[in-house]
């Protein structure tokens, strides 16, 4: 028993190194593909990394009405992020973490990560940082119930809230379900909008008037701007994550598994990871940037699906 | 009532090839209630000096009908002339510039708020008196908007990406803007004081500097006007290959526009593959002319360089290999939903708005004003080459787009034709120093460029004056986006793609 859990807790630390170091590399595959896409070179798959270190080594610039709360905020931003990324089964279940939070936790802890971003893009009172929260809002106000809904037909069909119970539920075989079907969509959606990808916010952009989350840190710089990076692209990863580990299971390592179950596992993970930056490039490029006012309807839709999802189940076990 | 034909009848010799006539201050507000009736089109409006230190503001109308151009000139020995805008908005900016620039007064004007003079200048009337300034700058007071919930976002003059710098300032309620002020002169480098005084030759480099985007319209039209004045008839085979090289500037431009519009709705396929081809364009002309965008070929006279044999076939492939790809893009714009639902509908100008203003280019072709100068005014080689005018009623960011899908294709066919009519013999001819004054309406890729020049008697330039067409252009961005979201500006202000550097001067 002991044993397992030092192992658990082996998995866990593991777990949380390597969202971090991992994160930045998925970015910059993204970015690579959609480079490729668009026929340019684009820069290494490596790039994120030196873009952190070189903002980390520099001067972290403050308005100079700047409060509290926009120093403190990165630091937030960045813990509330990295640990709900932790929690999602990456390679493997067995997470000692999973036990005591759930996946509601994880739509909390983003959602509390969002809201003190916010604020912060309010706190200096440029007009564009105020755009950007009024706009971030909007979305996650009709984003977060969408989770919480999918959050709801996934417990119904695995009869836990806890993702690694989830997952485990998933890779012993639940079939092919209209409710799961529904809740992917919701799902995939939910990320594209809570990521800030293309069609509701251009991460690329330049333009500040049609920014989303950029405009919300537009003035933060240095070290500060590094951590509301990587957040944001450890944001990613646990979004791909979370697809991966509850849509496409397989692979992933149970609980007190040996070490060529955890090798595959970390195998089949790279896998999934940029199969998912693949595809998220390949959409991003094959569409445009909806109106700001299309968002709700888009999330709507998620809301309505997930909705759906969780009716469907009440109704029919099977279904 | 006077009109234009009444300025014909004088005896306008002063000008050519359109006459310009001396007026006094009824007929010039006889002239402006024409303009206001809209039986006249507000062509240009600037200041000069003449006869030594006398002020004196001159107006050039085009009858869009007959494709008659004419120019009124008033004297101000008072400093002060009778306000056009006062009778016709769209001459407000050109009537502050001058104010900014001569230090003439438009009497009753409805904003009399400097326009290009920033109080950074450490002069007054640069033009005119020149008196010394301090030159700290100063505050400059936007036009008020009051209700309740309404907020201001002001952005610029430094934007993030490579663009000129331009303010904005929105007056937004929510995400809806409710009004949008521009504030431009950012990049004003005194044109027309370093086009004065100089020998053609070197104005006619100064004219092509004006909007680099458009530089051989410019120059184009400095040249035609320099032509005109001293009677200098430019060789056929010159006139082919400015018409040749203005093409290959549409071209050029158009093809980044179309992927740029498209590329600010986050769909950057378009600009990749529209950037390939644009590229494409620009080698190809720096192989046939020694610079990628023409700048200094058209020289007064003619052009500076010939093209060759090796050049033309390189020009020929070109064309095929856009014509391979064009059609390409074109579906991809047309049939991806998520950019048509980003394009259709949003900021609409309206068609009275673009006749008022005499907006052209693919602003006023996309509002139903169909002028274009090659067609209207028609200069050689245009005169004897067939070419459609592409007209759409719809107004919005997507006819925009579509009008200039449609010059592209329209060029490519201007250019095949040159190429293959390129007539033999001289590329230039000497312009001999005199005196003289000329004008010329040339369509760049935004639409028509207006020149006037005054020649001293010995050949050195009195004074020069290029209009930009987005003089008129600017005021209708400002109309198209109200009621728009906020995050559609963007979008908008590409598909107007206005020039800073031509109008600040």
């Amino acid at each position: 028993m002991a044993n397992l859990q030092i192992a658990n807790l082996l998995v866990q630390g593991t777990q949380m190194l390597l969202v971090l170091a991992l994160a930045p590399l998925l970015t910059g595959l993204v970015r690579k593909v959609k480079a490729r896409l668009t026929r340019r070179r684009g820069a290494s798959v490596f790039q994120p990394y030196r873009d952190l270190a070189r903002l980390l080594n520099k001067e972290a610039v403050l308005a100079h009405n700047a409060s509290w709360l926009f120093r403190a905020v990165p630091y937030l931003l960045f813990a509330a992020t990295w640990v709900a990324a932790a929690l999602v089964p990456t390679f493997g279940t067995g997470l000692i973490f999973s036990w005591s939070a759930d996946l509601i936790v994880i739509t909390a802890l983003l959602g509390s990560a969002r809201f003190f971003l916010a604020l912060a893009g309010m706190d200096v009172g440029t007009s564009f940082g105020g755009i950007g929260s009024s706009r971030e809002v909007m979305i996650s106000s009709l984003a977060e119930p969408a989770m919480i809904m999918i959050v709801f037909s996934l417990a119904l069909v695995a009869h836990s809230t806890q993702l690694s119970t989830i997952a485990s539920v998933m890779v012993a075989g639940v079939g092919l379900r209209v409710s799961l079907a529904l809740a992917l969509v919701a799902l995939a959606i939910v990320a594209v909008a809570e990521n800030g990808r293309i069609p509701v916010d251009n991460p690329a952009t330049h333009l500040e008037l049609t920014m989303v989350h950029e405009a919300m840190v537009l003035e933060y710089s240095g070290r500060h701007l590094a951590l509301i990076e990587l957040a944001a692209q450890l944001k990613l990863l646990l979004f791909i994550s979370l697809v991966a580990c509850v849509f496409v299971p397989w692979g992933l390592a149970p609980a007190g598994a040996g070490a060529g179950a955890v090798v595959l596992g970390m195998a089949s993970y790279g896998a999934k990871l940029a199969a998912g930056a693949v595809l998220l490039a390949v959409f991003e490029t094959s569409i445009a940037k909806m109106r700001v006012f299309r968002v709700p309807d888009f999330l709507g839709a998620a809301l309505m699906l997930g909705l759906l999802g969780t009716l469907l189940l009440f109704v029919s076990r099977i279904l | 009532m006077v009109n234009l034909s009444d300025l014909f009848a004088r005896n306008g010799t002063l000008c050519r090839p359109w006459p310009r006539v001396s007026v006094n201050e009824a007929e010039w507000t006889g002239l402006c209630t024409e303009l206001a009736a809209g039986r006249l089109t507000l062509s240009a409006l600037f200041g000069d000096r003449i006869q030594g230190d006398l002020g004196a503001v001159h107006m050039a109308l085009l009858e869009e009908a007959t494709g008659r151009l004419a120019l009124a000139s008033l004297p101000c020995p008072t400093g002060a002339f009778p306000s056009v805008a006062r009778h016709h908005p769209p001459a407000a900016r050109l009537e502050r510039t001058i104010r900014d620039l001569f230090g003439l007064t438009p009497v009753g004007a409805p904003d009399l708020r400097p326009w290009l003079d920033h109080a950074r200048w450490g002069v007054r009337a640069p033009l005119g008196a020149a008196t010394p300034d301090a030159g700290a700058g100063e505050a400059y007071p936007v036009l008020p908007v009051e209700g309740e919930g309404l907020h201001q976002i002001p952005v610029g003059p430094v934007h993030a990406g490579i663009i000129e710098p331009g303010h904005f300032r929105f007056s937004a309620y929510g995400e809806t803007v409710v009004r949008l002020e521009e504030r431009l002169g950012y990049v004003h480098k005194g044109m027309e004081s370093l086009m004065a005084g100089r020998a053609p030759e070197e104005a006619a480099r100064i004219a092509g500097r004006h909007s680099g985007d458009a530089t051989v319209a410019y120059a184009l039209a400095f040249c035609r006007a320099v032509e005109a004045a001293r009677g200098v008839a430019v060789p056929e085979r010159a006139h082919a290959l400015r018409g040749l090289m203005a093409e290959l500037e549409r071209l050029a431009n158009h093809l980044g526009d179309i992927g740029a519009i498209c590329n600010d709705a986050a769909f950057a396929i378009m600009l990749a593959h529209c950037g390939v081809l644009r590229e494409r364009v620009l080698r190809a002309s720096a192989r046939a002319f020694g610079h990628r965008l023409m700048m200094d070929r058209v020289v007064p006279g003619g052009v500076a360089q010939d093209i060759t044999a090796e050049a033309i076939a390189g020009m020929k492939a070109l064309v095929a290999e856009v014509r391979r790809a064009f059609p390409a893009l074109v579906r991809l714009y047309d049939e991806t939903a998520s950019l048509q639902d980003r394009t259709v509908s949003t900021g609409f100008t309206k068609p009275d708005y673009v006749r008022q203003f005499g907006a052209g280019g693919f602003v006023g072709r996309a509002s139903g004003r169909g002028f274009d100068a090659r067609r209207a005014l028609p200069y050689p080689p245009y005169d004897r080459l067939p070419f459609e005018v592409p007209v759409r009623s719809d107004g919005d960011v997507n006819a925009r787009v579509w009008v200039r899908i449609r010059e592209v294709e329209e060029s490519l066919g201007l250019i095949i034709r040159l190429l293959d009519t390129l007539p033999k013999g001289d590329i230039t001819v000497p312009v001999p120093a005199g005196g003289g004054e000329g004008v010329a309406l040339v369509e760049s890729f935004r639409g028509d460029v207006f020149a006037f020049v005054a020649l001293e008697s010995d050949g050195r330039v009195r004074r020069a004056h290029l209009r930009d067409p987005s003089w008129f252009q600017w005021p209708l961005l400002e109309t198209a986006i109200e009621g728009n979201i906020v995050a559609d500006f963007p979008l908008c202000n590409k598909s107007f793609n206005c020039s800073y550097s031509g109008v600040d001067l």
